[in-house]
């Protein structure tokens, strides 16, 4: 405004201690003072229409958001005062103390990164760290993979999983053939939106067998045997999410050969190498069986769980592809994905992997952790089925200890979580799934406490 | 092939089968065109020459042409290194980092900040806050535009268009003048259908160094009001145009005082140096609290499919040195030590352009602002620039002036003043 409009301006805003609504109506009252000064923008009028003299919102009609089921589990598990109260819902490994854990190989990368002068903080290329794609894709296919050998793998560092899987969706929205992608019945929260928003149209085959709590293996293939040829099929690698039940060697190899003679597009989701049996190879099996066979398929690759990097968000999606060249075509189209999403990914995590695994005794010492982890979990499994039928808790509960990785899916409904969490301040997502990581050796007799009484009072 | 397959399993034969006759799916996959401005740097990495100059990429290089980490961020990260815990962010990132990064935008006794009516996300530097921007407005917007300053960092085109709202573009740059074209600005955005939503460089524009005055960008906020336009800011260099962080929003503050609702994207990319860190901010401004609850957690809502939550350790550099009042201290100092040396070449370059009895004016060298320098060379000058000199830049004439130093001012400028003497 010239000096003559703030002349004729109340000021009200000089006043800070005045409450927020005069402050509202002093910026309205600016608004609403016509200039007096001469300009050339005089001669054109308001027009009837415009936003002249009010301060609405182009979005007052957005309403808000649902809170996300998973996350907001630790949001309600944070408000909750209650001494007792047990988080049971994001799958982040805890200690048996209960704290979040920094791996010691960790600690020791961080610090030589740290101590390193000359390591500066310059954008990484646009497909990220090349050392980071390389060994990831050594440690998912197996550093003697023909596919590697043969340069016929592209891969491309992302944040995490969620992130490999919405770059592959964009990508595949882009340039596959077909549009639809099958996912299991149930699969973790985040996938169906990560698809549709990838510009993918979602399916569903049947997975989880809730009278079993085992696998729907007939069902499974009965709706892969009738997907269209070429839909994309998304499989998780190893240790299931939410229900921790995986397919067995044989099972994969029939899972194969349909999808082979199907033509259906593998896209796998790795977030728990090695963290389910504790071994890094037997956990890549199944996606190894399908580059065995010299076919293609896409894999979605976190270092969130199993090397507790969580919150750096490290990730690689690769795509195994049948020549190198077309190998080379199709990095290239990911960098056109990538770009206009956040050009290049964060250093920092995946600084620390590739400084990990490129290290023999860094690498050996990680595996010795990443057991320890493994073995804690399956250690609280069989704790908690003990401690069940120690109580005589109606039911078979054998399932806690035949599924496997950081989830259980219990078989307790929505009433029976909702009552547990009331009565017992145990949080956990309403389909009853419960991350194993979160417990100890302390805090089991409270769950099973939670489970027996969930069960025998609400059936 | 398949039924044999079938048939060799139940016998109990081992067979790896069925794939390997089948052709690749990505066989119609095109090769992509490289990226413009990254492309730069992999034909310079790629120069033998000794003589080879990069003004390319938007990084900045001390007056040894090297990469610099800020002593703000290396003594931030002594600090947290062993202490992070590593655990997921909210899907709106760090609290702490918000709320600091919102002071520089919008002031620290803002108004709107004292009434949380700021909705605020973490996001993946500039091109996350302004891809998660167009996402939101393509979702609760659908049926708006958005109007893009010609030149513009390309990515912007490619960010839009990826979110699927369609682009239209406006006057700015002015090549007769190397400066703005003002007139043809003000008609566009009058013409505009009223409620269109804008694009505008809070600061240093990129790729011209082309600023509106202080008078301009009243103007400019007076015909928004107007039109009833939303204002999307982004603000990429802040602290690094003028070297004073405050300077550098005014523009964002000229809106703020008439009372628009923008959106705003920050980046500490370059004025922190923290470009692979990949931190940055969204925020819009709610009429209330309770709109800004719900807006952001609309947001949160398309970062979730995106990358689930925002990494955790350039954040935490951020909210360490903006939160300790010393370490503050030291990044403003640093910012404007950055920006001083950039401003010392431009002064250079022009000097000795004009030494060498150039018969172009190069004053735009020095009226122009921040990181670039629109020098105004044709297509053809630049590629002689780097087949006959080993000097690379962006095809557009584009010149990184991060890049330049007093070692290689002279050079640059003798070889600049070859290619155009004869225009």
């Amino acid at each position: 405004m010239s000096p003559q409009e703030e002349s004729d301006c109340p000021r009200f805003d000089q006043a800070h201690s005045f409450s927020s609504s005069d402050r509202r109506i002093s910026a309205l009252v600016r608004h609403l003072t016509v200039p007096t000064h001469a300009s050339p923008m005089d001669s054109i009028s308001a027009a009837p229409t415009s936003a002249f003299g009010t301060a609405d919102s182009v979005f007052a009609h957005v309403v808000q958001a649902p809170e996300d089921p998973i996350l907001g589990v630790t949001v309600a598990y944070n408000k909750d005062p209650s001494p007792n109260k047990l988080n049971l819902g994001v799958g982040a490994y805890r200690t048996e103390e209960g704290k979040p854990l920094v791996l010691n190989v960790v600690r020791r990368a961080e610090q030589q990164l740290v101590n390193d002068r000359s390591r500066v903080k310059e954008y990484l290329p646009i497909i990220g760290l090349a050392e980071f794609n390389k060994l990831s894709a050594k440690l998912i296919f197996g550093a003697e993979s023909p596919a590697i050998l043969e340069n016929r793998v592209t891969t491309v560092q992302c944040l995490s999983g969620t992130g490999s899987l919405r770059v592959g969706a964009e990508f595949l929205a882009r340039h596959y053939h077909e549009r639809t992608i099958y996912i299991p019945v149930p699969t973790w929260g985040n996938h169906p939106k990560v698809f549709t928003l990838g510009g993918l149209s979602v399916k569903t085959y049947r997975y989880y067998d809730p009278a079993t709590r085992g696998l729907n293996f007939q069902g499974l293939l009965e709706d892969l045997g009738s997907a269209p040829s070429g839909a994309i099929v998304l499989l998780h690698a190893c240790a299931h999410n939410p229900t921790g039940v995986d397919p067995t060697l044989e099972q994969w190899e029939q899972i194969r050969q349909l999808m082979r003679s199907k033509g259906l597009l593998p896209f796998f989701d790795s977030a728990y190498q090695g963290f389910a049996s504790g071994r890094l190879d037997a956990d890549a099996q199944s996606i190894r069986m399908f580059v065995a066979d010299g076919g293609e398929c896409l894999v979605a690759q976190s270092y969130a769980k199993n090397m507790g990097l969580y919150g750096e968000r490290v990730g690689a999606f690769s795509i195994v592809c049948k020549s190198a060249d077309v190998a080379r075509r199709v990095e290239s189209q990911l960098k056109l994905v990538i770009r206009p999403m956040y050009s290049n990914p964060p250093i920092h995590g995946a600084s620390i992997v590739a400084t990990i695994l490129r290290d023999r005794d860094m690498y050996n010492e990680w595996t010795v952790e990443l057991k320890a982890m493994a073995d804690r979990i399956i250690s609280m499994r069989h704790e908690l089925f003990d401690a069940l039928r120690a109580r005589g808790t109606p039911g078979d509960w054998s399932h806690i200890i035949k599924q496997i990785g950081m989830f259980t899916f219990t078989g307790l409904n929505s009433e029976q979580v909702a009552f547990m969490t009331k009565e017992y301040h145990i949080y956990m997502t309403s389909d009853g799934r419960i991350s194993m990581a979160g417990l100890s050796s302390r805090t089991v007799p409270h769950l099973a406490d939670a489970i027996h009484a969930a069960v025998t009072r609400m059936g | 092939m398949a039924s044999r397959a079938i048939l060799q399993s139940r016998q109990g034969i081992s067979v790896i089968s069925g794939a390997r006759w089948m052709s690749s799916w990505w066989k119609n996959v095109e090769p992509a065109p490289k990226d413009p401005i990254l492309g730069v740097t992999e034909a310079f990495l790629a120069d033998p020459s000794p003589n080879k100059v990069n003004v390319g990429v938007g990084a900045y290089r001390d007056d040894n042409g090297k990469p610099v980490v800020l002593a703000c961020v290396r003594e931030a990260e002594r600090r947290i290194a062993g202490n992070m815990k590593m655990e997921y962010l909210p899907m709106g990132g760090s609290v702490k980092m918000v709320e600091e990064t919102l002071k520089l935008a919008y002031g620290e006794n803002s108004d709107l900040l004292k009434d949380k009516r700021i909705a605020a996300v973490q996001a993946l530097s500039g091109t996350g806050a302004c891809r998660l921007f167009a996402d939101y407005q393509k979702r609760f917007k659908p049926e708006s535009q958005i109007y893009i300053p010609v030149p513009t960092w390309a990515n912007h085109h490619n960010i839009w268009r990826d979110a699927q709202v369609p682009q239209r573009t406006f006057h700015y740059y002015h090549p007769a003048t190397r400066g703005l074209d003002f007139a043809s600005l003000m008609d566009d955005i009058k013409n505009a259908p009223n409620g269109s939503f804008f694009l505008l460089h809070a600061c240093a524009h990129n790729p011209t160094g082309v600023d509106p005055s202080e008078e301009q960008w009243r103007e400019i906020s007076h015909q928004f009001k107007v039109k009833g336009h939303f204002a999307f800011f982004d603000m990429a260099y802040q602290g690094f145009a003028s070297g004073d962080p405050e300077r550098d929003a005014k523009a964002i503050r000229i809106f703020l005082e008439d009372g628009h609702l923008i959106g705003c994207a920050q980046s500490y990319a370059k004025n922190m140096g923290l470009y692979g860190q990949r931190v940055g901010c969204l925020s819009v401004v709610c009429e209330d609290e309770k709109q800004a609850v719900a807006v952001k957690s609309q947001l949160q809502q398309l970062a979730r499919p995106m990358y689930s939550n925002p990494p955790v350790h350039g954040a935490l550099i951020v909210s360490t040195i903006l939160g300790d009042p010393e370490l503050k201290n030291l990044w403003l100092k640093e910012v404007k030590m950055m920006a001083d040396r950039i401003i010392g070449m431009r002064i250079a370059l022009r000097e000795n352009l004009e030494k060498l009895g150039s018969p172009l004016s190069w004053e735009h060298i020095t009226n122009q602002i921040g990181m670039f320098c629109y020098s105004g060379m044709t297509p053809e000058q630049v590629d002689r620039l780097a087949s006959n000199f080993h000097i690379y830049m962006t095809r557009n004439g584009r010149i990184s002036m991060a890049g330049v130093t007093t070692g290689n001012v002279g050079y640059l400028a003798n070889a600049i003043h070859e290619v155009t003497k004869s225009v």
